[in-house]
This record gives C-alpha cells, structure tokens and sequence, in this order.
C-alpha cells in the first residue's frame, strides 16, 4: 500500500509541473499556497471525522473565524478608532458580556435535582433573555459610535503569522464552547446543528460592520513574507520575477507550517493517544465502559481540528489578502472540504493531505478548463447558427459546482474508502 | 408434499454459519414447535424460511415452490406469514390499521377476515381506534398474531410468542395459537417455555448447534427421558 | 388600529405565506427522513428546480399565447409538480438507490445528497445563468387592498400569490391528511415509517412505498418552490437560504411526522417575522416615556434568517424527538 501512496503523490507532483507548463509558474504558486491551506483545512477536518466520527458541517465557520482573526492582528492600526470612546465601550460591552456569560454559567449550576430544579429551565432563559439584553444596551451604541466616527476597529498591526496563530486559537474557542453544547448529538442531528452554526457565525461576522466592514471588507491585508511590490523595492526589476519570488516566500512558510503540523500529527496519530482516540470512534459503548472519558476526548478533538481550521483559514484570508464575509459559501468552504477528504481517504492523514490538494487542483481547473470547453461548443454552434453562448464566464464558474457533485457521486459509488483510505492494522482490530 | 419442506438448510448473517443442516416438514394440520437451547439456531430457521437472511445451502420449498432466499413480500402472497418476537406492531397506527396493513396485500374484500380476527381476540373490539403502542404487552401480541392472519396464510410462523408475557397470557396465547391451527392454518413456532408448549405440538423439533438432535410428537418429546434431562430440564 | 393593521400586514400575512411555503418543503423532508431514513439535504435544490421548471413552463405558455386568469406560475404548476416528481424519482434510482443497495450508513447518503445538491446547483445556474428573475415580468401582479369602513385607517394588503399560496397550502395539506390515512399507499407510507421491518415482513411493497415517497416529496417541492418565487422573486439562491429553515421546521415537528412539519413550518415562518418586526410601532398610538427605545425589534433584520437557525440549534440541544407531545425518534 505504501507504493500506491508513493505513485498517487507522485502523480501529483506530475500534475503540478503541468499546471506549471500550461499556465504560468506564478499562477501555479498561487493554486498551490492555497491548496496547502486547504489541505491543513482538510487534516483538521479529517481529525475531527477520521479520528473522531465527529460530523462537522460548520467548517466555514471556522474559516471566518480564522479570517477575522488574523486581520482584526495584521491590519494596521485604525487611529481614528483608538483615539475616539470607541475602545471605552467597547470594554463595557466585554465586560456586559462576561457578566452575562457568568450569570447563564452560574443558572446552569443549579443542580438538576433538588429545591430550585424545577425553575432552572426556567431561569435559565431568562438569564439568556437578560444577558441578551445587557450586552445589546453596550454593543449597538458602541457599534453606532464606531461606525459613524472610525469605520471600524481596525487591526493591531502585528506580523501576520501572529494572526495565524491566533486565529487557530480563537477558531479553538469558539469550537470549545460550540462542542461543550452540541457535541451530544447523534451525527445527522450533529451536522445539521453545525451547519446551524456556521451560518450563525457567518451572519454575525457579515453584520458586525464595526469588527469587519460587514459587506464593505477590509483590505489589504498584510503578508507574512514579502509582497511583490516589496521584492520589486528592494530592488528585482523584473515585476513577473518579483511575483515569482514572493509568492515562493509565501509558500514556502506555508509548506513548512503545514510540513510541522502534519509530522505531529502523524507521531500523535500512530502513537497510544492516537490507538486511544481510535477505540473511541469505532465503538463509543465499549471505550465509555472501559473508563475512556469519552466526552472529554472528543471535545478535545473538535477543538484540536477546529484549531487547524482557524490557521488554515487565516493563510486564505491573508494570501489573497482581502476580508469578504460575503465571499463565503458553504460550497466553497465547507463541502469541498468535506470532499477533499472522502475522496482523499478519512482516518488517514496522508489521505487527507492528498485529497486536500488534489480537490484544490480539480476545483480550480474546473473553471478556466470549463470556459475552454463551453468556448469550443460555443463556436461549433455559432457555426451551425445556434448563436453563441452567452455569459460563457459566468456560467464555468458554476461547472466548478457541478464538478464537485459529480467527484463526490463517483466517489462515494467506487471507493468509498478514498483514495489513500485508513490502513487497519489486523492485530488491532 | 408437505406444505412446508425444510431440507438440509444451511445459513447465516454473512459470517459464520448458524444454522449446518436443519431439516424439518410441516403440513397444515400440524402445529410444529422448535426448542433448544439459546444459540441453537431456533429463531434463525424462521427467519430463514422468511427469507430475512441468507440461505447459503440446502432447500426450502413451500406448496412445492421454492422459496429459499426470497424476499419477504414475495413469501406473504404464497400464503407465509411471520411474527417477530420484538418490534411486532406499528406502535404509531392503530389497532385496527395494524390490521389493514396485513391485509396489504389482497385486493378483495377483507372485512369477513376482520371478522374473524376480532373473534379471535375479543379484547380488541373495543381497541380498535387505540394506537397499537399503547396496548399492554398480552394485547400487543395479540395486534401482531392478528396482522399476520389477515392475510389469510397457510403457514403462520411466531418467534416466541409468549415472551415476556406472563403466565395467564401465555396460556391464552398458546388456546390462540391452537384455535388458528384449527380453523386451517398451518403453525411453526419457537418456544422458550418448552414444555408447555410440547403439550400441543404435533411436531417437535429440538435444535442444537445449528441442526435437529431430537424430531418427534410433542408428547414423545416429553416422554423421552434423554430429551427430558438434555433440554427440558430434567 | 392602524398599527395592528399594519402588524396584520408584515406579521401575520407574511408569516402565514412563508410559513406555507416551509410546511411543504418540511413535510417533503420529514416524510424521506421516516421513510428513507437520511436527511435529504438536496431537497432546497429540488424547490429550486421545481420553481424553474415552472418558469420554463410559463414562458412556454406566454410564447403559446395563452391567457390565464390566475398567475400563469400557477396555472403551470401541476405540470411542474409532475415534472419534478418524475426527476425525483430519476435522482432517487440514479444515486440514492445503489447506495441503499449497498447497506451504507445513513451519513453517507446526506453525503450524496449533497453531491446531488452541488450538482443540481452547478446545473441551474449553468442554464438558467445566476440572473434573478420574476414571474411577473409579462402579466401583473395583483395586490389586494381592503379598505376597512373605519375613517383614515390603513388597508389591509395581500397579494394574489400570497393569498393562492395560503389557500394551495391547505389544500395541499388537506389532500396529504386523507392520502395518509385513507389510501393503501398513504397507510403503507406511515407503517414503512414506523417500523420498516415489520413493514417488509407484513408484505408491503416496500420499493412502491419509497416511489410514492419520492413522488410526493418531489411534487410538494415543486410547489413550495413555485409559490415562493411567486410571492418574492426566483434566484438560483433559492435553494440554499431555504434548507436550512425547512430542517429547522422539520427538527422542530419531529423528524418523520408530518403534520409536526407542517406546524413546524408556520412556527419557523411566524418566529422569523415577529422577530424582525419593529414592535414599539405597536405602542405608537400612546404616549410613551422618553426613554422607551425606538426600535424594539428582536433581532436586526439582517438577521432573519438566523433566527431559524438558532431555533433549530436550541430544538435539536433541547428536545431533539421534536417540541410535540408523543413525538418520539
């Protein structure tokens, strides 16, 4: 099996110095800074379902949240934002909200049995209903008076990789707080409640024009490594040669990123934590009996997949270097992902990896490939007086679309397993 | 030829084999009971003559006709019927809408079966617009012996019908189950409580490890000392 | 009076048409989960498809000359509905079917439905383009305005598709009732959904029943998408901004109980416009303290759509089997 692996990476690699012969070499680096981002996405996808059996629909969420993150850290300083009440009230309105989390924490406390049992549902919506309108008294006057005088908050002006990080860290909180809550669902309920989620997610981020600009978006957002324009400044006249040279900057941090994510992993993976987590998934009743906290481990593991999610979507964000909460769709971030790893191979992270890269590639050829396509029949049927196809742009870009229905189709019909699928080892099983 | 003809019949759920050799004949006077101990392959020979699993050798022949590995709603209109132990009624529909799905299958005029199912289980006159679900363990019984006569079958077959019910039902069950054989059709049933439901088998058939070990009336079962101390209990 | 007027207006007709247009799509979804047992997730596509089949077919008849009294989009629909049933099926055998033939777990098939979903997608607007269009850009749309006999108070407004999608809505809803518990194939559809075992073992053609299914599923999408770009406008979104309320609508009744998705669906319809509905209108007519808020609206109505979400997020955390009584999973 380990030769199969070999080829079908291999086989990538053909593919990628073929992208690079028929396009160009820095389009091709720019496919694959995002394929690698996308593969991260994918291997944290691929933690939480391949290791855990956690259904989670809500990866666009995660994407946003990594997105925001990291420009809310690397966007420069907003002065007019820090020089007006704006951060004042906003820190009230933290404060509205941590006082408000603490009282729906402390109405949860109540034990279920006993003297105030009976009221606690009770109670407990209204300190929802409470903490709901407290924090609303502190954000709209705070979200108006941002939005009039500053725009928005701005960013903190801090390198980009900072951003990163602290994008996987909030995508890990808010995964945390997300699984101590819905993570007790069976898995259709499961991923029907984070679809649920994201959209939520989605809709906050859009509408909280005083944190992103809502559908106005925040550019441009800085890079970890070099922009052309400063390659070009400092001193590489050719502009194709500077492009060239910093986009092989970007990629290279982001190989190695994922590179050192991907070896831990592995090492966790094969190692007793990996055995244990795998116990886990395969038979939920028999772990539980044998003393495995289950809860525990998978809350642990929605949020160690989430974590990757978040830097995964903050390399996007900050290599086409653009906040556009409306540029997100459950197609584009969630389903592909989704297909990335069934066709790659779940439970496997060398199938993840794959798949993530592979589907990358396939999504994005899909258009130009399809505008190809669609131009050819366009002109054999403006040959037989059909007339031309309009809108030939428009309508590839939904091939991408179909084209991922139809890979996922085949893909659940002839092998299931993925591509590169888990490799049981008999004595364990 | 036997209305029911089990010959040789080996089978399972896809791994290992359950049942290695069960033979057995039924006409339509007899009522046949299977026993033996748990694992015996007891329920697995119903539900292989039902077609719920897959019959891997040997043959099943109804009236002469094949019907080994067929599905389900091709055996109902051969005149089988079935009776599971568990999950035995649409708990959601009522009693009497249990009864109309077993009837499903025929086209005619089903209201003198209606009939004689409601005599047959009096109690259920008065239940008939109650959901099923809500019935009382004996009278859920009942519902579900009642769906699989509407369809006027030659062979009824029930998995343990007396299980879980308590002694007074069993009793009644097993008059039921003798007056259905009386007004024509044929009964092969598991049992747990062997011995009370020996007393009115006309066929036997003990089972162990996948195949027959003792074959005879109920009565000689019961007489049979051998038969006695291995699987009755002394 | 004015100002309950005009809560009649924006809260109760506007509920009572969204709330139609998701009772069908939910009891679609709800009858293939309790029978075919997997969330359906290409159902909103299917609603979309529906609602463009029905364009197509209006355009056939304008360029037919032919003049109707209703809303042509209407007067097209049971054609639509038979349209859409037919390529329901089609999807059902062409890949739901293998699938189930193959004993794979139920997850696997809301991951084909999803790839029926992105296909049908891609297909639409590969078509039709992304272009929104109306159904009535070629005959008008009639809005209704019932003056009261009370002096200088606001007219009560409907319009023709609102009122024939409330009035389809119970029919539709009346004809499901007597199918389902008059008809051999509607019992047979309530057996197979309780007990699909049993079902088989009672001789129930259990391949009939899953046509009847799709069948129905297939024709009540139709509808409900139909009836939705009648009242608003069709976009190729369609699809997408409607799965999830009509999940939420179906969780909500009880997944595989219809008439619980039918409730379900005016729940989520009315919650979704009380919640963006300004209510301190209400108390315009009186004179209220300074600081009593201008805008008393629950939610921004930006938002609207998350309400949904969030009252699926609470039901499935909450009461998973449904929030009606003997609902059970």
């Amino acid at each position: 099996m380990i030769r199969r692996d070999a080829i079908l990476f291999a086989g990538l690699g053909v593919l990628v110095l073929a992208l690079a012969n028929w396009f160009s070499v820095p389009y091709t680096l720019q496919i694959l800074v995002n394929a690698f981002a996308y593969a991260l996405i994918a291997l944290g996808l691929n933690v939480q379902w391949g290791y855990a059996g956690l259904f989670n629909f809500g990866v666009m969420g995660f994407l946003m949240v990594g997105g925001a993150s990291v420009t809310f850290i690397s966007y420069p300083l907003n002065d007019a934002f820090w020089s007006s009440d704006g951060p004042f009230m906003l820190f009230k309105a933290l404060l509205a909200a941590i006082a408000g989390g603490a009282l729906i924490w402390g109405v949860t406390r109540i034990p279920k049995k006993g003297n105030l049992a009976k009221l606690r549902g009770f109670l407990l919506v209204i300190a929802w209903a409470v903490a709901y309108v407290v924090y609303r008294s502190q954000i709209d006057p705070a979200a108006r008076l941002i939005e009039a005088e500053a725009d928005f908050i701005g960013g903190l002006g801090l390198p980009a990789i900072f951003g990163w990080v602290f994008g996987g860290i909030m995508a890990g909180i808010i995964a945390y707080i997300i699984g101590k809550i819905c993570l007790g669902l069976r898995t259709d309920y499961l991923a029907i409640a984070t679809i649920g989620v994201s959209e939520i997610i989605r809709a906050l981020i859009k509408n909280m024009d005083w944190l992103t600009r809502g559908t106005l978006t925040v550019s441009p957002v800085p890079w970890p490594s070099p922009l052309p324009a400063d390659v070009t400044a400092a001193g590489i006249a050719n502009p194709d040669m500077a492009i060239l040279m910093a986009r092989s900057g970007f990629l290279a941090i982001v190989m190695l990123l994922v590179g050192v994510i991907f070896f831990f992993l592995q090492r966790a993976y094969e190692g007793p934590w990996g055995r244990m987590m795998r116990a886990i998934r395969d038979n939920h009743v028999a772990a539980g009996s044998i003393g495995k906290n289950v809860t525990k481990r998978e809350l642990e593991i929605f949020v160690l997949g989430a974590v990757l999610m978040g830097i995964g979507g903050a390399i996007l964000t900050s290599y086409v270097q653009l906040l556009d909460p409306s540029g997100y769709q459950p197609i584009n971030h969630t389903f592909i992902v989704w297909v990335m790893i069934i066709v790659g191979g779940a439970g496997n992270n060398y199938g993840a990896l794959f798949g993530g890269i592979f589907i990358y590639i396939v999504w994005t050829i899909s258009e130009p490939a399809s505008v190809i396509l669609f131009s050819f029949i366009s002109d054999m049927s403006e040959g037989m007086r059909f007339g031309a196809i309009p809108d030939i742009e428009a309508r590839a870009l939904q091939m991408r679309v179909f084209v991922l229905g139809i890979v996922i189709t085949f893909a659940l019909r002839y092998a299931p397993q993925g591509m590169i699928p888990e490799r049981v080892r008999t004595q364990e099983s | 030829m036997s209305l029911l003809e089990v010959k040789e019949v080996y089978g399972g759920y896809g791994g290992a084999p359950i049942l290695n050799g069960v033979s057995m004949s039924i006409e339509r006077e007899d009522i046949g009971v299977i026993v033996g101990p748990n694992g015996a392959g007891k329920s697995t020979t119903l539900k292989a003559i039902f077609g719920l699993l897959e019959v891997t050798g040997g043959s099943i022949t109804l009236d002469g006709h094949e019907v080994a590995n067929q599905l389900p709603d091709k055996l109902v209109p051969l005149g089988l019927s079935f009776v599971p132990q568990e999950f035995n009624v649409f708990t959601e529909m009522s009693v009497h809408e249990n009864l109309e799905m077993g009837a499903y299958i025929r086209q005619d005029d089903i209201s003198d079966t209606l009939d004689y199912v409601y005599e047959m289980f009096p109690p259920l006159k008065d239940k008939r617009k109650q959901k099923a679900g809500e019935l009382s363990g004996g009278q859920r019984q009942m519902v579900a012996m009642g769906r699989a006569l509407m369809s006027q079958p030659k062979l009824l077959l029930l998995d343990e019908p007396s299980a879980g019910l308590s002694p007074r039902y069993m009793i009644e069950i097993f008059e039921t189950v003798v007056n259905v054989n009386k007004s024509g059709v044929g009964i092969l049933m598991v049992e747990q409580n062997a011995r009370q439901a020996l007393e009115f088998a006309s066929k036997g058939f003990v089972l162990a490890g996948g195949n027959n070990r003792f074959t005879g009336t109920g009565r000689e079962l019961l007489d049979d000392p051998e038969v006695a101390q291995s699987f009755l209990g002394g | 009076m004015n100002e309950f007027i005009f809560f009649l207006n924006k809260v109760i007709i506007s509920g009572a048409t969204l709330g139609s247009v998701y009772a069908l799509g939910a009891v679609g979804v709800t009858l293939i989960f309790g029978i075919l047992r997997f969330a359906h997730f290409a159902h909103g596509d299917m609603m979309t498809l529906g609602a463009f089949i029905s364009f197509m077919l209006v355009g056939v008849f304008q360029s037919l000359g032919i003049q109707t009294p209703l809303p042509t989009g209407f007067i097209v629909l049971p054609f639509a509905m038979a349209i859409t049933a037919g390529l329901a099926l089609g999807i059902d055998k062409g890949f739901y079917q293998p699938l189930r033939a193959k004993g794979v777990k139920t997850v696997t098939l809301l991951i084909a439905s999803i790839g029926v979903t992105l296909m049908l997608q891609g297909l639409i607007r590969l078509f039709a383009g992304t272009a929104t269009r109306s159904f009535f850009e070629n005959e008008p749309k009639d809005l209704f305005r019932y003056k009261l006999p009370i002096e200088g108070v606001r007219s009560i407004n409907i319009s023709e598709p609102q009122i024939l999608v409330i009035l389809t809505t119970i029919v539709a809803v009346l004809v499901l009732h007597f199918f389902l518990t008059r008809s051999r194939i509607g019992k047979g559809m309530r057996a197979m959904a309780d007990n699909p075992s049993l079902a088989q073992v009672s001789g129930i053609n259990t391949a009939g029943v899953v046509r009847a299914t799709w069948i129905i599923a297939g024709s009540l999408a139709a509808m409900a998408g139909t009836m939705l770009a009648l009242d608003v406008i069709l976009k190729p979104d369609l699809a997408f901004n409607i799965v999830l309320p009509i999940f939420a609508a179906a969780v909500v009744g009880g997944l595989g109980h219809s008439y619980g998705a039918i409730a379900g669906g005016f729940l989520i319809g009315f919650a979704e416009t009380m919640s963006v509905f300004n209510w301190s209108i209400m108390f315009r007519g009186y004179d209220m303290p300074e600081w009593f808020p201008s805008d008393l609206s629950l939610v921004p109505t930006e938002y609207k759509l998350t309400v949904a979400f969030i009252i699926l997020v609470v039901v499935l955390l909450v009461r998973p089997q449904g929030i009606f009584k003997g609902a059970s999973s």
